[in-house]
């Protein structure tokens, strides 16, 4: 059965018809051409596919488009400023090669962002059990940390953009 | 004309990865992020439930009958030749006759969406006789089941030398597989064009080789296939002769439909499917003097090919060339199996069976010492290579430049070693439930491919009239920061920025015939490739320069986005538009074939490897001994990259590499079934680590003022594979935890990987020595 749904994704009104068992990874990759949310596992457990639902970070592989009827929804296209300037976790993974083939980042960095939301003070120990649904297999995490680190600094102090 | 690295340097500086801002964006683009052009069709494949089985029908007609379904191929329906083998044929595409393994290709299915593709293929009906498989690695040891006949390295006389020996010691052990999960599954796109051509865009490591398979399977020419590919999110091995059979599919179902297809594997069905790294079975039977010091050694090498051969070849000839690791045999003799198994075809994987080899040499000394009270660390060092009359490998090649002694003396200095080897002792005299375990591992890594042949490399560089530089070579993105390298290289050549050097997706259709981009060679082969080329191209512009600045040749200088001799300059986009106009070519190719290396495949002897890379680590661990549980505390590393191109970079590869091998080593644990189904078929079910399994306190030093002394490009070293091996360290310390538990002289019966119920297994086994 067909649906149609309006969903505000990353600041502009959406409107898809799509099957009811349509997952919101393929609405936003294929009807929404926002492809920078990857599907790794295709079974909510690699966390490449983490995107924002009403400001809360979401595995979307396993999400009902339908579910997302109404809400608010923001991919890592929709995370920088109009302008291009990076959102301060975005520069810190940048800045600290908290990346390699980089196709967990932005799965990674939507739930970095989320993190601050929760936990904007957070230490080491809490941001790797929080980063545990996030799986990167390039870089051993030493990095990926560092940056979550230094981006809930920056997000702090007013969105801080890193050098460069 | 000097060489001057610009302000920034190019080289030997910690630049970004040339697609951190599009990673950090979204905006980079892999495979499956394509735009899907016109009537792209969508793949689901139909595999083998049986691990052995005679076909005797398959039946499409229930598939073909649903809306959306436009093809369904099988063996039968490949316009060429059905063999996707790499190196020896015999390995087709689609089961012809018999099915191999559980997950065997028999069919594949092109729809107008995956969804219905998925259907379809669950009503394609396969029926088959089964037939007894072989799934057991010790099975096909014992009946001598392999896919090649053993292959052997000899070097003196091991028979005699053992028999005189003062100690002999027996051992074995087991070293589990791998899967490669790179985030990224696998994916091709493959786009029919005019005439029979056909355009692939396939995640692989090796674009030459899907060329060439594809080719052979489409009944085309070579020059009929261009493959393409720009980035992997991740590859390991895992996509390079593997990848040939997702494009393989695309590209046939490409034909057949004469639409362009899509194959992108979801990840359960690429674990199924696609092979891994080896297990090996590792015997061992060592004489050795009073001191600890090898006399002479013979070994067995057991490998699991999998149901064909695949790279099994070149994976146990660099485990039999690596079960020396950093120590002198005297006597040796070592010996490798190429095990059939109905099982996936298990393949290349970084450090392609160099860390199986090197768990036999370490798991060995570990056993020699404990067996004679002696300290692990000294009876390593007593056996490491020396100078002449101890540097000779089992394959006849003499180590030179052998960087571990003073590396050992360094890294137990900065990591504290003493101080903390007295203290996990005390910790472990309490006798309590935890129990604390450190240990120090040595890695010595040959860098060039086994193959003498596979050693070389093109690229084809563009200045264009506004200075801007266009790179391409034969090597891959898979993550590992290639591109990023080979462009810092042509700037440093240049002189210029390295945001004027532009790296371009690697295809066919630009620089042909390449080796894949594997054994850590990537950045030494494809370096130097574009650093041939680009050198060409400044010799050209030289001359120009010279005219244009009344001065000799050997005075001018290419140096921060220009080019001078004495105090008159020019700016580099200028020259470029002054090279056009005096009808100067500005593009070139550059073609690089590493020296020294030979290898004679019949006798095992030569000189396969152009220098090694050495890496040292010192781990602590802590276990629980009542639920085997267990924490990695510390992990020191020193490793030599020789003079980095790029350290930041390089340090990735080095955490990276490290806690790889620490998940296969530990946790990573691939487990079949009695009918042969492999049963840890995603994350659920297999583990690779987590940001909280890796050890808190992780410090890594690149060895300072270290450049290479062979001549390779910016006296760098490899690095991709090296360090992977460094985590044996943790697995030599959960050993060192358990030995706690028994009396002295206890040696720890620990396979790999010592998950939780291993490790308290063992624990159990020394608590009952004592």
């Amino acid at each position: 059965m067909a649906l149609t749904l309006n969903m505000t994704v990353n600041g502009k009104a959406r409107k898809v018809t799509v099957e009811s068992n349509a997952l919101l990874s393929d609405v936003l990759r294929v009807n929404l051409g926002l492809t920078g949310t990857h599907v790794g596992c295709d079974t909510s457990q690699c966390g490449a596919c983490t995107v924002h639902v009403d400001g809360v970070s979401v595995k979307s592989c396993t999400m009902l488009a339908a579910q997302a009827d109404g809400a608010t929804i923001t991919t890592i296209e929709g995370l920088a400023a109009p302008d291009g300037t990076l959102h301060p976790m975005q520069a810190a993974f940048k800045e600290h090669h908290g990346l390699q083939c980089g196709f967990c980042t932005p799965g990674m960095v939507m739930s970095a962002v989320d993190l601050a939301r929760c936990e904007p003070n957070a230490s080491e120990e809490q941001i790797r059990e929080w980063l545990e649904g996030n799986i990167c297999r390039c870089t051993g995490y030493h990095n990926i940390v560092k940056a979550v680190k230094t981006g809930l600094t920056d997000m702090q102090s007013g969105g801080k953009v890193a050098a460069e | 004309m000097k060489l001057t690295p610009p302000a920034r340097s190019a080289v030997h500086h910690p630049h970004a990865h040339d697609s951190a801002l599009k990673h950090a964006t979204g905006a980079a683009r892999y495979i499956d992020d394509m735009a899907e052009p016109r009537g792209c069709l969508h793949t689901a494949l139909v595999t083998s439930r049986w691990a052995h089985a005679r076909l005797t029908g398959i039946d499409a007609s229930r598939a073909l009958e649903l809306p959306g379904v436009h093809a369904v191929v099988t063996a039968a329906d490949i316009p060429g030749e059905n063999d996707v083998g790499a190196i020896v044929p015999g390995e087709p595409l689609l089961a012809e006759g018999v099915v191999e393994y559980v997950g065997h290709p028999v069919a594949a299915v092109a729809a107008r969406d995956l969804e219905t593709a998925r259907r379809a293929a669950a009503l394609v009906e396969v029926t088959a006789e089964p037939l007894t498989p072989v799934l057991d690695l010790r099975e096909a040891v014992e009946k001598a089941h392999y896919v090649l006949p053993p292959s052997e390295f000899l070097r003196g006389k091991p028979g005699p030398a053992l028999a005189d020996a003062p100690h002999r010691i027996r051992g074995e052990i087991m070293v589990g597989g791998q899967d490669h999960f790179y985030l990224e599954t696998q994916a091709a796109l493959a786009l029919p064009q005019e005439d029979q051509d056909m355009l692939v865009h396939s995640g692989t490591q090796h674009p030459t080789e899907v060329q060439h398979l594809v080719a052979r399977l489409l009944g085309v020419d070579m020059n009929a296939v261009t493959v393409e590919v720009r980035r992997m999110g991740g590859a390991f091995g895992g996509k390079e002769s593997q990848a040939t059979i997702i494009a393989g599919i695309a590209a046939v179902l490409a034909r057949v439909t004469g639409r362009p297809v899509k194959c992108r594997l979801d990840r359960d069905t690429d674990m199924m499917v696609t092979g891994k790294r080896h297990d090996f079975l590792l015997t061992w039977d060592v004489g050795v003097d009073d001191d600890g010091r090898v006399q002479a050694v013979e070994m067995t090498l057991a490998a699991r090919c999998g149901w064909s051969v695949d790279l099994s070849p070149g994976v146990v000839s660099r485990a039999l060339s690596h079960a020396d690791n950093a120590y002198f045999y005297p006597h040796v003799k070592l010996t490798g199996l190429f095990c059939k198994t109905n099982t996936q075809s298990n393949t290349a994987f970084r450090g392609f069976g160099g860390p199986q080899g090197m768990m036999a040499a370490e798991a060995m000394m570990d056993q020699i010492a404990r067996t004679l009270n002696l300290d692990p660390l000294e009876v390593r060092r007593r056996n490491f290579y020396g100078p002449e009359g101890r540097n000779l490998t089992p394959y006849h090649q003499p180590v030179e430049h052998f960087r571990l002694p003073e590396m050992l003396d360094e890294v137990l200095a900065s990591s504290d070693y003493a101080a903390r080897r007295k203290a996990v002792d005390a910790f472990n005299a309490k006798g309590g439930v935890l129990r604390k375990g450190l240990a120090v591992s040595p890695v010595k890594f040959g860098v060039s491919f086994n193959k003498p042949e596979m050693n070389q490399a093109g690229a084809l560089l563009h200045v264009y009239t506004d200075g801007s530089v266009s790179l391409n070579h034969g090597g891959t993105e898979m993550g590992q920061g290639l591109f990023t390298k080979v462009a810092q290289v042509v700037a440093a050549v240049f002189g210029l920025d390295l945001d004027r050097i532009r790296p371009t997706a690697t295809t066919t259709g630009k620089v042909p015939n390449t080796s894949p981009t594997a054994a850590s060679s990537g950045t030494d082969l494809n370096g130097m490739a574009a650093r041939i080329a680009a050198e060409t191209i400044r010799d050209r512009m030289a001359d120009v320069a010279a005219e244009h600045l009344g001065a000799e040749k050997s005075a001018v200088v290419f140096e921060r986005n220009m080019v001078r001799a004495g105090n008159k300059s020019v700016p580099f986009g200028e020259l470029a538009e002054l090279c056009h106009v005096a009808r100067v070519s500005l593009s070139s190719t550059g073609f690089y074939r590493t020296p020294k290396i030979h290898f004679d495949r019949t006798t095992n002897r030569g000189r396969p490897f152009f220098y090694f890379a050495h890496g040292l680590a010192v781990s602590e661990v802590a276990i629980d001994t009542l639920t085997g549980e267990w924490k990695p505390l510390r992990t020191d590393i020193l490793h030599d990259v020789g003079a980095s191109l790029n350290p930041a970079v390089d340090k990735g590869q080095i955490e990276g590499g490290f806690v790889q091998g620490l998940g296969w080593l530990t946790m990573e644990e691939l487990v079949w079934d009695k009918d042969g189904v492999l049963k840890t078929h995603a994350p659920s079910t297999y583990k690779i680590p987590t940001a909280r399994d890796v050890p808190r306190d992780l410090r890594v030093d690149l060895l300072a003022d270290a450049p290479n002394e062979e001549a390779t490009v910016f006296r760098s070293k490899a690095v991709g594979e090296p360090p992977f091996m460094l985590a044996i360290s943790v697995w030599l310390a959960l050993r060192d935890a358990v030995a706690s538990c028994g009396p002295a002289g206890h040696v720890p019966k620990l396979d790999a990987p010592a998950t939780p119920e291993r490790i308290l297994m063992a624990v159990q086994a020394a608590k009952d020595t004592a």
